[in-house]
């Protein structure tokens, strides 16, 4: 711990911040300075905080992926559709991390939680950290996300957490579209050509191993239930799922692979190594500038 | 080469063109925003949301596939629209209005 803390002292990032760090646990903000950096192994006291950051981060990881298909997307509509949906899933996290850096009270704000902590802090599930392969693999991913998205979302929209509702709510209206929107692109992929159709199928294959941590349930979703009434029925919640993934699987002429070992670790800040490359782009203007606004 | 729609796919090797007219409010006019290409008319509902809804600029949305939309010919203009100044028999200009009924 002492040997981190003396690493981010000397790296010179945290100007006027590395004297105060010696103590695990403690970030001193300077005066003036919004305060970033926490320390890197600092355990989770409140599980409600916990469970914003699996939220948020999901949808940053995933808004960032997408909204690196800006410029590029197959034709000038998709482009836009594409950047739409990042923007969606930017301005989502962006609700949920707040709060978030609000319940848990230190004076991390959105952007602090975003662009200072770094990959083993992250709460995200590790499908949407993927890189973005084809066109194909963004929209099955997409589709597959966003089928759990909108029951979880629907779910959490009357859970007894009021902040939390307010935002599902919001969030929910444009999932739905997402979702609509990813679907079609899922069975038009599908039963498309016969080249769309065998990368449709090989990113389901590829993606089906990751679908399962979307519906582990853990310690934290039990303290949140119990503490603060946000229950999901996760047996609900992987049956609707699983009832929307096989419909239009089958309107996509596409084969559900069976259910085997799944990865996971992403709740635990376990990731993969594309995380790291990722936060390395999104962070590095951030964290060249600490503190810069404009 | 016909398409499910029947629309004749154009050369350019593009997909179908579609026109997008968006509705600012409930009960005003659409408008013509722009135009989409698109596969089929699902995609182009979505695409035209995505391109033409992006700042709130509407409320309602249609896409038509372009084909069907019949134009009057440039050349046209004359023996169509030409508003006659010098036949004022053509308009209904003679009568006086009384005070209290509304002109539209």
């Amino acid at each position: 711990m002492a040997a981190s803390a003396a690493r981010q002292a000397a790296d010179g990032r945290d100007e006027g911040h590395g004297e105060g760090d010696d103590a695990p646990g403690a970030a001193a903000p300077t005066a003036g300075a919004p305060p970033v950096a926490g320390p890197r192994e600092a355990p989770v006291a409140d599980p409600l905080v916990e469970y914003l950051l699996r939220l948020g981060d999901d949808r940053l990881v995933l808004g960032h992926r997408m909204s690196e298909w800006c410029g590029h997307g197959p034709i000038l509509e998709e482009d836009i559709a594409m950047s739409n949906i990042a923007l969606d899933l930017i301005g989502h996290a962006s609700m949920l991390l707040g709060l978030a850096g609000e319940v848990e009270g230190d004076g991390r704000d959105a952007d602090a939680l975003a662009y200072f902590r770094d990959g083993v802090q992250y709460r995200n599930a590790l499908m949407l950290e993927l890189p973005n392969g084809d066109f194909g693999f963004t929209m099955v991913r997409q589709f597959l996300f966003d089928a759990w998205s909108v029951p979880c979302m629907d779910a959490l929209s009357r859970c007894g957490e009021p902040r939390l509702a307010a935002i599902a709510a919001k969030i929910l209206k444009e999932d739905t579209y997402h979702l609509r929107h990813s679907s079609e692109w899922v069975v038009r992929l599908g039963d498309g050509t016969a080249e769309s159709h065998a990368r449709a199928q090989a990113s389901l294959d590829e993606l089906w191993r990751y679908t399962g941590e979307l519906f582990d349930r853990d310690a934290v979703d039990e303290a949140v239930a119990a503490r603060h009434g946000i229950v999901v029925d996760h047996g609900a919640l992987a049956a609707q799922w699983r009832a929307l993934v096989t419909d239009v699987a089958q309107r996509a002429t596409l084969t559900l692979p069976a259910d085997g070992p799944m990865r996971r670790g992403g709740r635990k800040g376990r990731h993969t190594e594309a995380l790291g490359h990722m936060l390395a782009t999104m962070q590095s203007v951030a964290r060249a500038h600490p503190g810069a606004t404009w | 080469m016909d398409a499910a729609d029947g629309a004749l796919r154009p050369d350019d090797g593009q997909w179908p063109l579609w026109e997008v007219f968006t509705q600012g409010a409930h009960g005003e006019p659409f408008e013509h925003a722009g135009s989409v290409h698109a596969p089929d008319a699902e995609l182009a509902l979505q695409n035209a949301r995505d391109v033409y809804t992006r700042r709130g600029e509407a409320v309602n949305l249609w896409v038509v596939p372009s084909h069907a939309i019949v134009a009057s010919a440039p050349g046209d203009a004359g023996p169509f629209f030409d508003p006659g100044n010098d036949k004022p028999y053509r308009h209904p200009q003679f009568y006086k209005v009384p005070r209290g009924v509304r002109v539209f």
